[in-house]
């Protein structure tokens, strides 16, 4: 009894670890191609399985694969180095062999700015320093710019007056200022260059810049420009008879959004619809009159018929009254021949209109 | 792309509301998903939330057409009706004209038409009132203008125009290059 329930036991170990073998193998008949870097596989085996093109069971088969090939990957991890940081296994990744296309464009080339367009233009190469110089007078190799540079005029003790300068003229200051020149023009052209490169409208661009010649439409707007330069804004600026009033910067338009709020564009539409409606006028007057008009005749007809009736016996041989209503006889009055006019009647209407044509 | 601004919407519901009335509320307003106005190439389609929404995906040069094309507006912005918008106008029309099976072709091929080649007509029409223009089997030819008002029909002499042509649905094999 005992050796037959051990038998057992061994036998239901033996299953559950063949169970778990199960699980976790996959066989494939192409193997698959693992970049672990990027915790990609690749599944090159044709998807014969899939015959089905749509229905519950594709949906099962494709979960499947993608368990299958989920638990090829995790297999794979398995295999790597592992180490244990703060109570979690974590695997070390190797370095991701596919190459991924860039997230974002290249970046475009920076634009050239004024001396180098010019140096391209002129073919001018930049000549290649060396940043250490020999100082003849410090007798050592120093720096060709910046913090004790080699040649440093500005640690000079004394300057000579050059031939012909005023002699009262502080040298020192001379220096001084032409190098704050210097950096003050550098960093304009710095900036006009980046405008440049931005394409933004300088200040003094737009026909307000002395120059020598200035064209029409920089001379109007120049003038523009100065006539509303008072202390008015130019309100009470007087104009020249026949002067156009000048054109401010147009505005942009502004459209609504594409796709945005639907039930608002919804709601602003039937406003304008019902806007639209309100104004016209409740009564239709052609349509007013046309009414009165037949009542009118109605009435009439009825008198007549009245009439006609009181004096009946004496008239037997003439049904119709003198209006002319006969066939040979003459049109009577317009509209008064018929109670109704032609309309949507169906085939009444129609006929009737053709015999108003014979 | 772009939707319509108010003057545009206005413009183009002043010339629907002259065929179909208040009835534009109905295509404004749909029971079966959002439709909506929009601006393309100066044509105005009408065209559901869902279609316009895969329509934005295509590139503005690329973009022939979408949903249904209603009209244009002129450079002077004025609106055009186009043939396209028979589908819509036609249920809702306000006013209506029928064209003797005699007179058909003649306006299929795009002219007016006359007193001899009109069959019915909505009574209490005024003139210059947008009309949509019906064959005798109840089948939409297309719109025009009344060129007389009901009660002046009766009187004109067989040959004088009725109707003045606008549209008709010649133009989908006359027109079938420009027609998007």
């Amino acid at each position: 009894m005992e050796a037959r329930s051990a038998e057992e036991l061994l036998a239901r170990a033996e299953r559950a670890e063949a169970e778990k073998l199960r699980l976790i193998t996959v066989h494939k008949d192409l193997e698959l191609e693992f970049d672990l870097g990027n915790l990609l596989a690749t599944d090159r085996n044709p998807p014969t399985g899939l015959r089905q093109r749509s229905g519950p069971g594709l949906e099962a088969q494709l979960r499947g694969l993608a368990r299958d090939n989920v638990q090829l990957l995790i297999n794979q991890l398995w295999q790597l180095p592992s180490e244990r940081v703060e109570e979690a296994v974590v695997a070390r990744l190797p370095e991701p062999s596919l190459r991924l296309p860039r997230e974002k464009p290249l970046p475009k080339p920076r634009p050239l700015t004024r001396w180098q367009q010019f140096a391209q233009l002129k073919g001018i190469r930049p000549r290649k320093k060396t940043s250490l110089v020999w100082d003849e007078a410090s007798k050592q190799w120093r720096r060709r710019w910046g913090y004790q540079r080699a040649r440093d005029d500005t640690k000079e003790w004394l300057i000579e007056v050059p031939g012909g300068a005023d002699p009262d003229e502080d040298q020192f200051a001379k220096r001084l200022q032409a190098k704050k020149e210097r950096v003050a023009r550098n960093e304009l052209n710095r900036l006009r260059n980046i405008a440049r490169a931005h394409k933004v409208q300088l200040p003094s661009q737009g026909g307000m810049h002395p120059t020598g010649y200035q064209s029409r439409a920089e001379l109007g707007k120049a003038m523009q420009v100065a006539k509303v330069s008072t202390a008015s804004v130019g309100r009470f600026q007087e104009r020249l008879p026949k002067e156009k009033p000048p054109r401010g910067p147009g505005k942009k338009r502004q459209f609504q959004p594409n796709i945005g709020d639907f039930a608002a564009e919804k709601k602003s539409q039937l406003e304008l619809i019902r806007v639209m409606n309100s104004k016209k006028p409740r009564m239709d007057v052609t349509r007013a009159t046309n009414k009165q008009m037949r009542e009118e005749d109605r009435e009439e007809a009825a008198k007549k018929r009245k009439v006609a009736k009181g004096r009946g016996g004496k008239r037997k041989g003439r049904p119709l009254g003198p209006g002319g209503k006969g066939k040979g006889g003459p049109p009577g009055p317009g509209g008064k021949r018929k109670g109704r006019p032609p309309g949507l009647g169906g085939k009444k209407g129609q006929r009737q209109g053709g015999k108003r044509r014979k | 792309m772009r939707p319509l601004t108010e003057e545009e919407t206005s413009t183009l519901f002043q010339k629907l509301s002259k065929y179909i009335g208040e009835n534009i509320q109905l295509l404004v307003d749909r029971p079966d998903g959002t439709y909506c106005f929009r601006l393309h190439k100066d044509r105005v389609y009408y065209v559901s939330e869902k279609i316009l929404k895969l329509a934005v995906n295509i590139s503005r040069e690329k973009l022939v057409s979408l949903g249904t094309c209603f009209g244009k507006f002129t450079k002077t912005q004025k609106f055009r009706l186009h043939i396209t918008a028979l589908d819509y106008l036609a249920p809702y029309a306000k006013h209506k004209v029928w064209v003797k099976p005699g007179a058909e072709q003649s306006f299929l091929y795009g002219n007016h038409v006359l007193k001899s080649g009109l069959g019915r007509i909505t009574e209490n029409t005024n003139q210059y009132q947008g009309l949509v223009v019906y064959s005798m089997a109840d089948v939409p030819l297309g719109f025009g203008v009344a060129a007389k008002s009901t009660q002046d029909c009766r009187k004109v002499d067989p040959m004088a125009i009725v109707v003045f042509h606008q549209a008709d649905i010649g133009e989908y094999v006359r027109h079938e290059d420009t027609l998007i």
